[in-house]
């Protein structure tokens, strides 16, 4: 199958079911059902698990593209999360349940192991996918463990997951810190996709707004800008596919790329789209909030660019390798690591 | 936007020339000082470019019946990469092995391609651009140096600025005015084959902030050129330079020109034992910038492996590079400076200092930031 046949499909039903006008709705606490139920009854949710048990059989760098798509349409829904948690699921041989589920990765021992905060879209999921210390517990998220944040517009919430009962005990290990891993490089890949589709609306208004008797697009001064915009744009979305491309579960260092370089570019993205829009961008009604809400939230969950990139860099000083080009280059060859 | 920048994989058979090219430059560079290392693609030695010929690592891309390896654009970069890796003196046949050669197999007449190609492939024969004038620089397409045409070929008058190691060429491959003027702009320019032994040609090294002589001021004084100095059409001159300058900004010299320096911090960090912290978060930042890097370029060399001419994409690619080039020199130097109290080599200093020097010209040669800027602009439909 080829990307696009892959991904033209999953557009298709994204435009049809994740409007923004509907998308606006849920942020207003309205109910995600007619997002989910499609999704849910597509088969993507599946797309990791091999065709033998009724999955797509992807690759995790085609669930990459997948991923990006749910981030150009600001799917307000966990899809890659639910993805991720099917596939471990199935492999643990435990039946996943119907329903969005999210990814939560408390730090053992460091005194802040019961909450999670500011997950996102943790508001309009049912489950959790729960990892300590490389053990996964899948939990029901009651609405005792669920605390909106009180941000305007925002679908993140804190979980105490301790306050979510515990539904398959055990299930499985994976390498501890996997699970953070996997939310990260999700939401890298829903930084790249997001900031796409910004910069193709920043273009655009950049040809409608008119000043000085002409586009503003004419100005070099916004020319200037937009091109260090795409060249942003153009960056994040190389780093989010490396960040797919080393297998599932995927490497440590590719996903370190990823967030870093998708998290670093979130800043310079989003303020260069709310110079070019100017006031109008500050205001509730312009969809522009709606992609810098989503981008802000996503450079900070699961780890910001300073936080993987201390991983990264402590991991290659504690090494033997001499050569930086050399390390990079072992990204491309290299899967599973420590 | 931007969707043919996309990931791509080096071919087997071109990775398996890291090994054997390795142990040359082993042999042949030995124990390099990092000084001359960070010098990288502006270091000329004669003798090694000669060795690198004769091993068949120049003109990689060229065809066989030219004396070149008949292989692609990702043969290239995998060579490309290691002589970077390392830092060896490449200067003395860069310029031939990346552009002009191209340039003279893609539109230069078949006595040319066999005149000049076997000679690169070897490291005999070396190149420099004369594009840049005193009053021309950004504004290429306002060059005022001219070829009349004559009975026997063309008399040529004028001066170029900045041409890199003019001083050790033999030949330039010059943009001139062959017919219009000024005001024609794009139209009327021409490429030019000039033997810089010719009489008439006079060459003065400038001098660089570091107290280096790389680049040079070119004189030509009614130097007589052969009729078939002209190469490509006679007015097509911008499209052809235009293809070369895609060839000029594409390669991975416009990522690693500081890796020298972030390879010895690197292990200045370790002696020191400072492993974590900030400065693991700077090196996680070089680390993530040069991965994601290194992909977009290879992303463009696959553009050139399909035979196009990604303008657009070198562009793009050229500015993030030299941004994260430049900003190498200035974040260690935050680093080392941070402490006071911990010593660092005078090595290690003084290519810090070198390349905190000659960092701003990254951005320059090969085409300015603004202008590449006005490149992707144009690409996103702005202009």
């Amino acid at each position: 199958m080829t990307d696009t046949e892959l991904l033209e499909p999953f557009e298709r039903m994204l435009i049809d079911v994740a409007s923004v006008s509907r998308l606006r709705e849920i942020l207003k606490g309205g109910p995600v059902d007619g997002v989910w139920e499609p999704l849910q009854e597509s088969g993507y949710l599946d797309a990791l698990l091999d065709p033998a048990h009724g999955g797509a059989g992807l690759s995790f760098a085609q669930l990459g593209a997948l991923l990006q798509a749910a981030g150009r349409h600001l799917l307000p829904v966990p899809f890659g999360e639910t993805v991720i948690a099917r596939a471990l699921l199935a492999q643990a041989g435990i039946p996943p349940p119907r329903g969005p589920m999210v990814l939560i990765t408390p730090a053992a021992g460091s005194g802040n192991d019961r909450y999670q905060q500011a997950v996102p879209l943790a508001r309009v999921a049912q489950y959790a996918l729960v990892e300590v210390n490389g053990r996964i517990s899948l939990r029901m998220l009651s609405q005792a463990a669920v605390r909106h944040t009180d941000v305007h517009g925002s679908l993140a919430a804190d979980v105490d997951w301790r306050c979510a009962p515990e539904m398959v005990a055990g299930g499985r290990s994976v390498q501890s810190g996997m699970l953070r891993a996997i939310a990260a490089v999700i939401r890298a890949a829903e930084i790249a996709g997001a900031a796409d589709q910004l910069l193709r609306m920043t273009v655009a208004y950049a040809g409608d707004r008119a000043q000085f008797g002409k586009p503003i697009a004419k100005l070099q001064a916004v020319q200037q800008q937009l091109a260090v915009m795409a060249e942003q744009v153009v960056m994040a979305r190389m780093a989010a596919q490396l960040g797919c491309s080393s297998g599932f579960p995927p490497s440590l260092s590719a996903v370190a790329v990823a967030k870093h370089i998708c998290g670093a570019a979130v800043p310079r993205i989003t303020s260069i789209a709310h110079a070019i829009h100017g006031a109008i961008g500050i205001s509730e009604e312009h969809d522009l909030q709606l992609y810098v809400r989503t981008l802000y939230e996503c450079r900070i969950a699961a780890g910001s660019e300073i936080y993987w990139a201390t991983v990264l860099g402590a991991d290659y000083l504690k090494g033997s390798c001499d050569s930086t080009v050399d390390f990079v280059r072992g990204m491309r060859q290299m899967h599973l690591n420590g | 936007m931007f969707e043919t920048l996309t990931l791509s994989a080096l071919p087997a058979e071109d990775e398996a020339l890291r090994a054997p090219i390795r142990t040359l430059l082993q042999g042949f560079l030995g124990e390099w000082p990092l000084a001359q290392r960070a010098r990288s693609w502006l270091g000329f030695d004669r003798d090694f470019s000669r060795a690198l010929g004769n091993a068949g690592y120049i003109g990689l891309t060229l065809p066989i019946r030219y004396g070149g390896g008949g292989r692609g654009p990702f043969a290239r970069f995998v060579v490309v990469e290691e002589l970077l890796r390392v830092g060896a003196p490449v200067a003395a046949h860069w310029i031939a092995d990346r552009q002009s050669a191209p340039l003279i197999l893609n539109y230069g007449t078949e006595a040319q391609r066999s005149r000049y190609l076997s000679q690169i492939c070897r490291g005999e024969i070396f190149f420099c651009i004369g594009m840049s004038e005193p009053g021309a620089g950004s504004d290429l397409a306002s060059v005022k140096t001219r070829a009349v045409p004559t009975a026997q070929g063309w008399t040529l008058n004028g001066s170029k600025i900045w041409t890199t190691h003019a001083q050790h060429a033999d030949y330039m491959i010059a943009l001139v005015r062959t017919s219009g003027s000024s005001a024609d702009r794009h139209t009327g320019l021409s490429q030019l084959i000039v033997d810089l032994k010719a009489p008439g040609v006079k060459i003065r090294p400038i001098t660089d902030l570091t107290g280096d002589q790389h680049f040079c001021e070119v004189f030509f004084d009614d130097v007589h050129l052969e009729q078939d100095a002209l190469i490509g059409a006679e007015g097509a001159g911008w499209e052809q330079v235009t293809a070369e300058l895609a060839f000029e900004r594409s390669g991975p010299e416009r990522i690693y020109s500081s890796v020298s320096l972030l390879d010895a911090w690197v292990a200045h960090l370790r002696s020191a034992g400072r492993l974590d912290g900030v400065a693991a978060g700077l090196v996680g930042s070089f680390l993530a910038q040069m991965a994601t890097l290194r992909e977009l370029s290879i992303a463009v060399t696959a553009r050139l492996a399909l035979g196009e001419s990604p303008v657009l994409e070198a562009s793009l690619v050229k500015d993030l590079g030299t941004t994260f080039e430049q900003s190498i020199p200035t974040l260690i130097a935050d680093d080392l400076g941070s402490r006071p109290d911990e010593p660092i080599a005078a090595e290690l200093y003084l290519t810090l200092m070198y390349l905190s020097q000659i960092a701003p010209s990254f951005s320059l040669r090969g085409g300015t930031r603004e202008i590449l800027r006005g490149i992707i602009a144009r690409g996103l439909g702005l202009r």
